[in-house]
């Protein structure tokens, strides 16, 4: 794969948080504890594509996507957007390296201003960034609003946060994302907060975009339904650590990992006449202060070997399957 | 006749907002049979979880019920909105129950759950703290939690652990009714399917009779023996679980089935709903829907339609099925 295809290189990324003690916990024990939230993972995004990173809460697919945006910093590892890593630039550089980068977060109650109109909401990256001011700026937005449907334009420039829809409010952070043209957006459970019928509309909206506008999605779920309405590529992750990796196609119609296939088993249906058979893995998502020896899922595993409990395993390709990526024994 | 645990008439309950008088449920009319199971889905501002509060007489100010009876067919035939609060104290928990999304904000963080089961329990029942903290740990084993965690406190529990000790609550006491708020929408995939089989199995095992409200139409087809679909405040269709799903009568069933991504498939043929729920202040004449609606005829600007049977226990309000 020549480098230029890919926008976004992730190696050895490790993310562990320091766990707070009280005064006597410190005097008592020595060792320090850590929540291992991203516990050494790889994977690519390709220029163009929707690369989809789903799991279960604790799996820290959130985490993965804050490390990129550098909201974070990674206690180890390295993160390379077109080729250049992140680490290694300066605050400045930095800086203008989040143009290219942009958020789309859940709640778009949460993520937007009370205090700020729509419009200026929208526009205020433009502002920062020194892209564009007053008149100009108002042009722009206003030509992006348009683009995400968030019409009349000129009226729901000036409504407050509280006056739009949870629709509306969606586009509106979808339109603030955009209106730098960025290259790449990552985007968190983008659809969560919407309501079911609009979701698909959102989706729709989201990838009429990234053909118009060239974009690159990094889509963060725990819906493997709607991921497989709009992904690409698929990385499951479990406990901090990616356990199966491939294309759509793949990984769904062929789940080869424990976790993977227990978790497409589990997702509710909308088809009375598809109930569930299956046996689910016992027991639920331990804390990942102290994740089990081995491989993470093994106390759940029904497929579970001595070897599970030992040796953590690492992504492997599936013989005779190019592309698709499996850690387990 | 089937063994009814509910019969709701006519209910009307509205809020007072500052732009007006929203009618969250307006004339809903609904049966719920005994053992069953009953979805009652639709979008956010569909009115089902104020229904559902309704039923509990937990709808507080702005909210309040307006009109209609809640007759309810425990031990004795009552309609529990002429019940005094002192009365309905004794329904609740006792002999209906309800589940909430949130199980954080109903377990008071400072008690340990194997206090709570006990103080529920002793507090509808004749059994001392010993007989009581038995029930308690017979009813933690039953939903799969191992009793060393009786004394933990909430936040020592799992989202998935802290949801089955709510279901214990409702159990605790034997309600005939167990009403569900969106209990799964907190939990993760796997935990929420763990769940729903544990919830049927309770389910059969008690003979349980639940209303489950959700907006997952997943949960809904896993889960539900009928299904209820509201919308705007109104009940739009009714049906068992299956003829809902294989052949929707009302156009917006049939959209927002339409709407929902489903795993199984290959390819999914989705088709998008236009315009959103209508603003309740001030509603558009005649049907709710109809400004949304794919087969919108002239009358169904005017004129309301009726919540009937249009066919053999297939219920709607829709023109489309009135000669």
């Amino acid at each position: 794969m020549p480098e230029s295809e890919n926008l976004i290189k992730v190696r050895g990324l490790r993310k562990w948080f320091p766990i707070q003690k009280s005064f006597i916990e410190r005097l008592v024990t020595r060792e320090h504890q850590f929540v291992r939230a991203v516990d050494g993972i790889d994977f690519e995004i390709r220029r163009g594509e929707v690369f989809g990173l789903a799991g279960e809460s604790g799996s820290g697919k959130t985490t993965t996507g804050r490390l990129i945006l550098r909201l974070v910093d990674p206690t180890e590892g390295h993160i390379f957007f077109d080729g250049v890593d992140l680490a290694a630039l300066s605050e400045e550089e930095m800086r203008r390296m989040r143009k290219r980068m942009q958020v789309i977060f859940q709640d778009p109650f949460a993520s937007m201003n009370p205090r700020m109109k729509t419009g200026d909401a929208i526009g205020h990256s433009l502002e920062i960034f020194d892209v564009a001011k007053g008149e100009d700026k108002r042009h722009q937005v206003l030509e992006m609003m348009e683009r995400v449907g968030l019409t009349p334009a000129h009226v729901l420039y000036s409504k407050y946060p509280h006056q739009l829809s949870g629709g509306q409010r969606q586009r509106a952070i979808i339109a603030r994302a955009l209106v730098l043209h960025p290259d790449f957006i990552v985007a968190d459970e983008p659809i969560a907060m919407a309501d079911v019928s609009v979701r698909v509309l959102l989706l729709d909206l989201m990838m009429e975009l990234k053909e118009e506008l060239d974009l690159t999605y990094l889509y963060i779920t725990h819906d493997l339904a709607t991921a497989k309405y709009v992904c690409d590529r698929i990385a499951i992750m479990y406990l901090g650590m990616i356990c199966e990796m491939g294309t759509l196609e793949q990984v769904y119609r062929n789940p080869h990992h424990p976790y993977t296939q227990a978790l497409l088993a589990a997702v509710p249906v909308p088809d009375p006449r598809a109930r569930r058979e299956k046996e689910l893995p016992k027991g639920e998502i331990p804390s990942p202060i102290n994740p089990p020896p081995g491989c993470r899922f093994h106390p759940r595993c029904p497929a579970s070997k001595g070897a599970c409990s030992r040796e953590l395993p690492h992504l492997r390709p599936v013989p005779g399957d190019e592309g698709h990526l499996v850690a387990c024994h | 006749m089937k063994d009814t645990v509910l019969e709701i008439k006519n209910l009307e309950v509205e809020y007072s907002v500052r732009a007006g008088l929203v009618k969250a449920v307006d004339n809903v009319s609904l049966s719920v049979y005994r053992g069953e199971a009953l979805g009652l889905v639709g979008e956010s501002g569909c009115g089902k979880s104020t229904l559902g509060r309704a039923i509990l007489r937990l709808v507080s100010i702005p909210g309040q019920i307006t009109g209609g009876q809640i007759l309810f067919r425990g031990p004795w035939e009552q309609d529990l909105l002429t019940l005094s609060e002192r009365e309905m104290v004794k329904v609740r928990g006792k002999h209906i129950s309800m589940v909430f999304q949130d199980p954080m904000t109903c377990l008071n963080p400072l008690e340990r759950i194997s206090d709570h089961i006990v103080e529920t329990i002793q507090t509808h029942g004749p059994e001392d703290k010993q007989e009581a903290r038995r029930k308690a740990a017979e009813l933690i084993d039953r939903l799969g939690i191992r009793d060393e965690r009786l004394d933990d406190y909430p936040h020592q529990l799992s989202g998935g652990m802290r949801q089955r000790v709510m279901i214990g609550l409702a159990l605790a006491l034997n309600a005939d009714l167990i009403i569900a708020d969106e209990p799964t929408t907190s939990l993760d995939v796997i935990v929420e399917a763990q769940f729903l089989d544990q919830l049927r199995d309770l389910q059969h095992q008690f003979n349980l009779t639940i209303i489950l409200i959700t907006h997952n139409i997943g949960v809904v087809a896993e889960f539900a023996d009928r299904v209820a679909v509201m919308y705007a405040g109104k009940l739009v269709e009714l049906a068992d679980v299956h003829p809902l799903f294989d052949d929707p009568l009302h156009p917006y069933t049939r959209g927002l089935l339409n709407s929902v991504p489903n795993i199984s498939l290959t390819e999914d043929h989705l088709k998008i709903m236009s315009g959103s729920p209508p603003d309740l202040t001030n509603p558009p004449p005649g049907c709710k829907f109809h400004p949304r609606c794919p087969s919108v005829m002239d009358h169904c600007q005017v004129q309301e339609p009726p919540f009937r049977e249009v066919q053999p226990d297939r219920w709607t309000a829709c023109w489309l099925y009135e000669a």
